[in-house]
């Protein structure tokens, strides 16, 4: 589905004293099946970006379009459900929103709300287990007792069993270990390619936004600080760092040698060893002088 | 979005109120509470409202958070009100409308209690306007602590008082989160019948429990690993101290209660 | 070599009686001043080492000794005392309701005297630089805000080791960089060992001696710097390698003969520029 927010202003507690504009005037667009990195400091908005996603939040001024849904002030979907049906969210740590005594019970949870009958349920369970890497032993057993990252995973399957054509993230991987981070990202990514989703993905990572977007958003206290594919974003050190965002190693780490050497190594997205054999080059080169 | 959180209804501030000593506040409050029953005229009620109308002045709240306080029992000011001219059968008849005969007794004794009830709670919400529930705590556990000889828990019922205090605020947050992510798998919490809308309470309650249980778990070891071993042997940083405001103060409320027995046995 | 502050000697521990073992046969020595990072996947056993060390926890075999004292139940008192905890989880250890009443919490659980409350009160938030929220309540502070107050509260009693349990797991980056800086500045400044916990190869890099845990098992000692060098094997027990590491070993293979294992960038960047000017 595609996704419009035109001129978006969010308000908290609006005409009270604590009235907080969380997002200002923001607007952009996300094409069908596209993979969209949201990156920005504690505060910019993020959260209250995707609250517009799947109508939890309204807002207060301008229009958001997703698919064939509207929502503004005066313009809400007359059945918000069928919204959030298509719009599956995996919150910062999913776990805590278990509660069923079994694991399968609650990735049944979301289907049955959304009215989808039993015996399709039970087919999702069984495609979703694997999906998400785990084993059917687990399906009977209470969430309570798995892992920090089986619990983690259970929660995932629970979004994904409802078959939504857009999956928004945020950031799935926090608290995990390296080798789970990158197991979790490697299964969405697949996911996204393999049924043609439209991906959000709200991180801190800046590795993960250059590996796995095609699109990154920059937010910067509510307001859209930049927005292109990665490499147009990371090449952008200084106004990047005027916000105090860092950019992914691999560039800084170009960046320095260009300072040092005087000599640029343009970054395409080219793999590690790819530069290595750049840097061998221009160090040769030196030698052969 | 946090900032805004206030927990229970204190106004910061710096009035002469707002620095008492919480245990002067407490105790005035606990003999204003007691004498509001011995006002029985005119010139008593007036004193009584003189005294808790300078209160709230000099605590500078705004009156619009003071009315805020109030909400809740304005009903039942005027239920009683409305009840004591319904019922009450003394002195001469004032109006008569279809079956009812309203007494002069009735209105004044109708006022009356409509006015001790606005008095009591007058005073008492200037109390939490005024003092931080943190303060309030140090208070009762100051003033419960002959108590202790007596085996009463005083210390622990203290620091479980400040440490729910404490959570209040994140725990909000917690249900705000865990009902977001519901919402997102299909729960409707706000339409539907009230069966559904109960049922949809259990997605919110576990969770919240078992974050609840960890949390505990986890502040319990946190608190162990920095050397908590009960009341016993331990020193405070938070420290009351009764200042000359505040004997001033009871010196002050000591001439208001005087005054009213005067008034009172002078009727 | 300074004197040895922890010592574990052959421990093992499991939390049930038939359940598996989550440490086995660990033993390794901590020194004064020594700034020593334990790594590990999630379930290695790298937390339960934590809670070992400030008598949370009890080993089934084997002992433990810090500063010349076994921990067991007559000890922990005193152990708690040398042994300063920050955990994971900001929330959950604020006990107080503003930041001076957490910091003083621990300080008043010892009868610590008031005026000197207030003078190590102060001492320690400007050491974490949060001396300019003495009286705020934790809801208003951000995650890093409330870890450095946590760690203020273990420095105002004054303990000998202070230990980070994965305390930057759940923070943001800006959040984890103000840690990482403060506990560097923290442990320059003051003599304190250090023992940091975490899953994160970065941030081993500042640390004197790397122990990398796998299974319960103590798998490597060594410098930072000779840890780097296993990254094949980093990999295989869950762990990420940095950028700087595969970086070193592609110019290897392109050919780049480097000297040394670079830590970070900037060694990189060194060496690099020295091959670049010999010629």
């Amino acid at each position: 589905m595609d996704i419009t927010f035109k001129n978006v202003t969010y308000i908290y507690q609006p005409n009270t004293p604590f009235s907080h504009k969380a997002i200002e005037d923001l607007s952009f667009q996300v094409e069908s099946g596209t993979f969209m990195a949201i990156i920005g400091h504690t505060g910019s908005g993020k959260s209250t970006l995707i609250q517009h996603l799947n109508g939890l939040s309204v807002p207060t001024d301008g229009e958001v379009v997703i698919g064939e849904y509207r929502l503004s002030k005066h313009d809400k979907p007359r059945d918000m459900k069928e919204l959030r049906s298509r719009v599956g969210v995996v919150f910062q740590y999913p776990e805590h929103q278990l509660f069923e005594e079994t694991v399968a019970k609650d990735i049944a949870f979301g289907p049955q709300n959304f009215g989808v009958n039993e015996a399709e349920i039970g087919q999702r369970i069984k495609e979703i287990i694997p999906a998400v890497g785990l084993n059917e032993t687990v399906l009977e057993r209470s969430p309570f007792d798995l892992s920090g990252g089986q619990m983690r995973r259970v929660a995932i399957a629970g979004v994904l069993a409802v078959k939504p054509d857009v999956l928004v993230l945020d950031e799935p991987t926090a608290g995990l270990d390296p080798r789970g981070q990158k197991e979790i990202m490697d299964m969405f990514y697949k996911l996204h390619k393999e049924q043609g989703l439209t991906t959000i993905l709200v991180t801190h990572s800046m590795e993960d936004a250059l590996k796995y977007a095609d699109q990154v958003l920059i937010l910067n206290k509510g307001t859209k600080f930049m927005e292109g594919t990665p490499l147009e974003v990371f090449n952008e050190k200084d106004a990047l760092q005027s916000v105090q965002l860092d950019v992914p190693e691999i560039v800084q780490f170009l960046n320095r040698f260009e300072e040092k050497f005087g000599q640029t190594i343009p970054f395409q997205k080219q793999s590690i060893k790819e530069i290595a054999q750049s840097i061998q080059q221009i160090i040769e080169g030196a030698e052969s002088r | 979005m946090n900032n805004s959180l206030i927990i229970g209804q204190y106004v910061p501030g710096n009035s002469l109120v707002h620095r008492l000593d919480p245990r002067t506040k407490i105790t005035i409050i606990f003999f204003f509470v007691f004498i509001v029953f011995f006002a029985n005229n005119i010139a008593s009620y007036s004193l009584l409202t003189v005294f808790a109308l300078t209160c709230m002045f000099t605590s500078k709240v705004p009156i619009r958070f003071i009315i805020k306080g109030l909400t809740p029992v304005w009903f039942l000011i005027i239920f009683t009100f409305i009840l004591h001219l319904f019922v009450t059968r003394e002195g001469t008849v004032i109006l008569e409308f279809w079956i009812f005969e309203f007494y002069s007794g009735g209105l004044i004794q109708g006022i009356a209690i409509a006015l001790r009830f606005f008095l009591l709670i007058l005073v008492t919400s200037l109390l939490t306007l005024t003092t931080t529930p943190i303060e309030i705590t140090d208070a009762i556990e100051d003033m419960l602590h002959p108590l202790k000889r007596f085996k009463f828990p005083v210390h622990e019922l203290a620091l479980m008082m400040s440490i729910s205090l404490r959570f209040i605020p994140t725990l909000m947050q917690e249900t705000d989160k865990i009902s977001r992510a519901q919402a997102s798998r299909g729960v409707d919490f706000k339409t539907g019948p009230i069966k559904e809308r109960i049922k949809a309470v259990v997605p919110l309650l576990v969770p919240l429990f078992v974050s609840a249980f960890k949390r505990a778990e986890e502040l319990a070891m946190a608190m162990e690993a920095r050397g908590y071993q009960g009341g016993e042997g331990r020193s405070k940083l938070r420290e009351l101290k009764i200042e000359k405001r505040d004997i001033f103060i009871f010196i002050l409320f000591a001439i208001v209660v005087a005054a009213l027995l005067l008034i009172r046995s002078y009727s | 070599m300074s004197k040895k502050l922890v010592e574990f000697r052959n421990v093992s521990f499991r939390y049930d009686e038939d359940g598996p073992w989550v440490l086995k046969n660990c033993s390794f020595e901590i020194y004064e001043n020594e700034w020593v990072a334990i790594i590990g996947h999630n379930g290695s056993g790298k937390s339960t080492i934590a809670k070992l060390l400030n008598g949370l926890l009890f080993p089934q075999e084997g002992e433990i000794v810090i500063g010349g004292q076994q921990v067991n139940e007559e000890s922990i008192w005193s152990i708690r005392k040398e042994v300063g905890m920050v955990f994971q989880n900001p929330d959950n250890q604020f006990v107080g309701a503003t930041v001076q009443d957490d910091v003083a919490f621990g300080m008043e659980n010892r009868g610590v005297q008031r005026d000197e409350m207030q003078k190590r009160i102060t001492e320690t938030l400007s050491a974490v630089r949060m001396q300019d929220y003495r009286l705020t309540e934790p809801h208003r502070l951000s995650g890093g805000q409330k870890q450095r107050v946590a760690i203020a509260s273990v420095l105002a009693i004054s303990p000998k080791v202070l230990i980070l349990d994965e305390a930057t797991a759940m923070l943001d980056p800006s959040g984890r960089k103000e840690i990482m800086d403060t506990v560097g500045e923290i442990q320059e400044s003051s003599g304190l060992s250090l023992i940091t916990i975490t899953h994160d190869l970065q941030e081993v890099v500042q640390a004197d001696r790397v122990i990398v845990m796998n299974n319960g098992n103590k798998w490597r000692e060594a410098s930072p710097r000779e840890i780097f060098l296993e990254k094949d094997a980093l990999r295989t027990i869950g762990l990420d390698v940095p950028f700087v590491a595969i970086l070193a070993e592609e110019l290897k293979h392109a050919g780049v003969s480097l000297k040394s294992t670079p830590l970070n960038q900037e060694e990189l960047l060194e060496d690099l520029w020295i091959l670049h000017s010999r010629t």
